[in-house]
């Protein structure tokens, strides 16, 4: 079987003074999470399309969903976790409780805050995530990337041809990843931050599904402006 | 949702643009899967179809020959997955005598209204027709061509007198074609002539009774009625031997697009009581025929899969230009895309 998870865990910290979460603030005066969503129903590959949101954020996201119409028997919305993998875990856990897992079901998760991605990423990542146990969404690097563990002076600077930024859609077989983050000690678990590193550092190959260079994450009051622009500039002249 | 609409901005360029779409609204959303090039959209491309038009139309995401699968249907009219033609003609009100594609106020995708080089395509519930599963979609990805013939076909059976001994088609392009082989499974005991000038084209239309070039065509010969699909400048010439050859009371179908006025030997064409019949575009009935057509007669999509000049994966804008630039230098054979952006 073939899930979606949209991690809809940001309380919207990084938003500033705003006051709620960045997945519920409007885009073209519709809330980002119902734009994502709504991209995801529209491939009917996935059984189940499980939105994973903060406990007290819970009832708004059941709420926008309906006042959006988004009344379909294969959206599920369970709380998240403490942070990006707790939060995976929840749905893979829900998976397993509710449907219960196979060992060959893959997991399409994707940020909420990322509402501009294409049907072909989301396709491409199912099609990778059948054969690959792990895939990663990515982009040619555009700028320079510049190391630096001092947060004072430059450590390294890889090669530019090497480097991708990452976005999402990130593809799991969601037996291999429970698996693989189980093993992890608690410290490690603080660390990897990024589900497809687990798999990476435990020598696990990822493959990498090209994203789009408009597959933005919608983070901070900048990209809201950005986004809400990209949108308007482009209606109907 | 944020539909990309891949549109043509000026010539030779195109841009990704971002339209808020509300999935649950009523409309029918359909996946395009195959696209296929057609001369009116490589107008728009090459930006010869005048700098007024180009003014007015763009930015505009072009072709109107596509299918694709159903996503998402409010009407449950479709079964999700289903795989549909795409009907580009798009009627605003209904008229008891008119035609859907003769109403002015229709709207027409990729001539002022947006194609469908879309992420997804919304449609009105009505405007996609059922294909069978198993059919091959780069065959049908230009249906909409087909409909063409299929609509001037409707018209002339209600239009034309019956004696159908022997029908001229005239122009050995991707349409003449098509209504050469249209009309021999729809009237199979009519011969039909295809009067062209290239050689390599004719030597396609294996199905016909007798081929004949422009430049050889026996004095005494008559058809009893003629279907023009030479357009351009070359629908003067054709309409011009026609009325020559043509028997009287003949119904000659133009189906060939001129940028240009044309001149007709009227005298002739009033000695000889003929019947001038236009046609354009095509309306959903017409797709439904096309379809029943296609089921009725299973050879047909491979003869009409002997059309198909090149197949391109579309997956990135740069695809979709190597795709209308190759389709630029083929002068026979439709060019599709295989939709995957």
């Amino acid at each position: 079987m073939i899930y979606a998870g949209i991690l809809a865990g940001g309380k919207g910290t990084r938003m500033g003074n705003v006051p709620m979460p960045k997945q519920f603030l409007t885009l073209n005066d519709k809330p980002i999470i119902v734009h994502t969503v709504e991209k995801f129903i529209l491939n009917n590959q996935f059984k189940k399309i499980i939105i994973a949101t903060p406990k007290e954020w819970l009832n708004h996201t059941k709420n926008i969903l309906q006042k959006y119409k988004l009344d379909f028997a294969k959206l599920e919305v369970i709380t998240g976790g403490s942070d990006r993998n707790a939060t995976i875990m929840n749905i893979i856990d829900h998976i397993d409780t509710n449907f219960s897992l196979n060992d060959d079901d893959i997991l399409v998760t994707h940020d909420a805050v990322r509402p501009f991605l294409t049907h072909r990423i989301i396709q491409d990542n199912i099609d990778e995530g059948l054969k690959h146990g792990a895939v990663d969404t990515v982009i040619k690097a555009i700028d320079t990337i510049v190391e630096s563990k001092d947060n004072e002076y430059i450590s390294s600077i890889p090669r530019r041809d090497y480097m991708f930024q990452g976005q999402t859609p990130q593809t799991f077989n969601a037996k291999k990843l429970k698996q693989l983050y189980n093993e992890l000690t608690a410290e490690e678990k603080e660390i990897l931050t990024d589900a497809c590193k687990i798999f990476s550092i435990r020598g696990e190959k990822v493959k990498l599904v090209e994203g789009e260079i408009f597959n933005i994450k919608v983070t901070t009051p900048y990209d809201l402006n950005v986004a809400n622009a990209i949108i308007k500039g482009s209606i109907d002249q | 949702m944020i539909n990309q609409v891949y549109r043509l901005v000026s010539p030779r360029q195109f841009e990704v643009t971002y339209k808020d779409e509300s999935i649950v609204d009523n409309y029918l959303i359909v996946r395009p899967t195959h696209l296929s090039i057609c001369a009116a959209d490589q107008r728009y491309y090459t930006g010869t179809r005048g700098k007024e038009a180009m003014r007015k139309k763009l930015p505009m995401a072009l072709t109107h020959e596509g299918v694709g699968e159903v996503v998402f249907d409010p009407s449950n009219r479709f079964k999700i997955g289903s795989k549909v033609v795409m009907v580009p003609n798009t009627p605003v009100e209904n008229d008891p005598y008119i035609s859907e594609n003769y109403l002015r106020s229709s709207k027409f995708r990729s001539s002022g209204y947006d194609g469908f080089m879309q992420d997804y395509v919304f449609l009105n519930p009505d405007r996609a027709v059922q294909l069978p599963d198993d059919i091959n979609m780069d065959v049908v990805a230009f249906t909409e061509l087909m409909t063409i013939t299929v609509h001037a076909l409707r018209r002339f059976k209600q239009k034309a007198h019956p004696r159908v001994d022997i029908f001229g088609v005239w122009g050995d392009g991707n349409l003449g074609f098509i209504t050469c082989l249209f009309l021999k499974k729809l009237y199979p005991n009519s011969k039909v002539i295809i009067f062209g000038k290239t050689d390599y084209k004719l030597n396609h239309f294996s199905f016909v009774d007798e081929t004949l070039k422009i430049d050889d065509i026996p004095h005494d010969l008559t058809v009893d009625h003629a279907i023009e699909c030479a357009g351009g400048k070359g629908s003067q010439y054709a309409v011009e031997q026609i009325i020559d050859h043509i028997n009287p009371e003949g119904t000659i179908s133009l189906l060939g697009v001129s940028e240009y006025p044309i001149e007709v030997n009227t005298r002739m064409v009033l000695e000889k009581g003929l019947t001038l019949l236009g046609s354009s575009r095509s309306g959903v009935v017409d797709f439904e025929r096309t379809v029943e057509i296609f089921k009725e007669h299973q050879d047909i999509i491979d003869y009409l899969s002997t059309l198909i000049g090149e197949v391109f994966e579309v997956r990135k804008i740069k695809d979709a230009i190597n795709a209308f630039e190759n389709d630029l230098s083929n002068s026979w054979g439709k060019t599709v895309m295989r939709w995957k952006i």
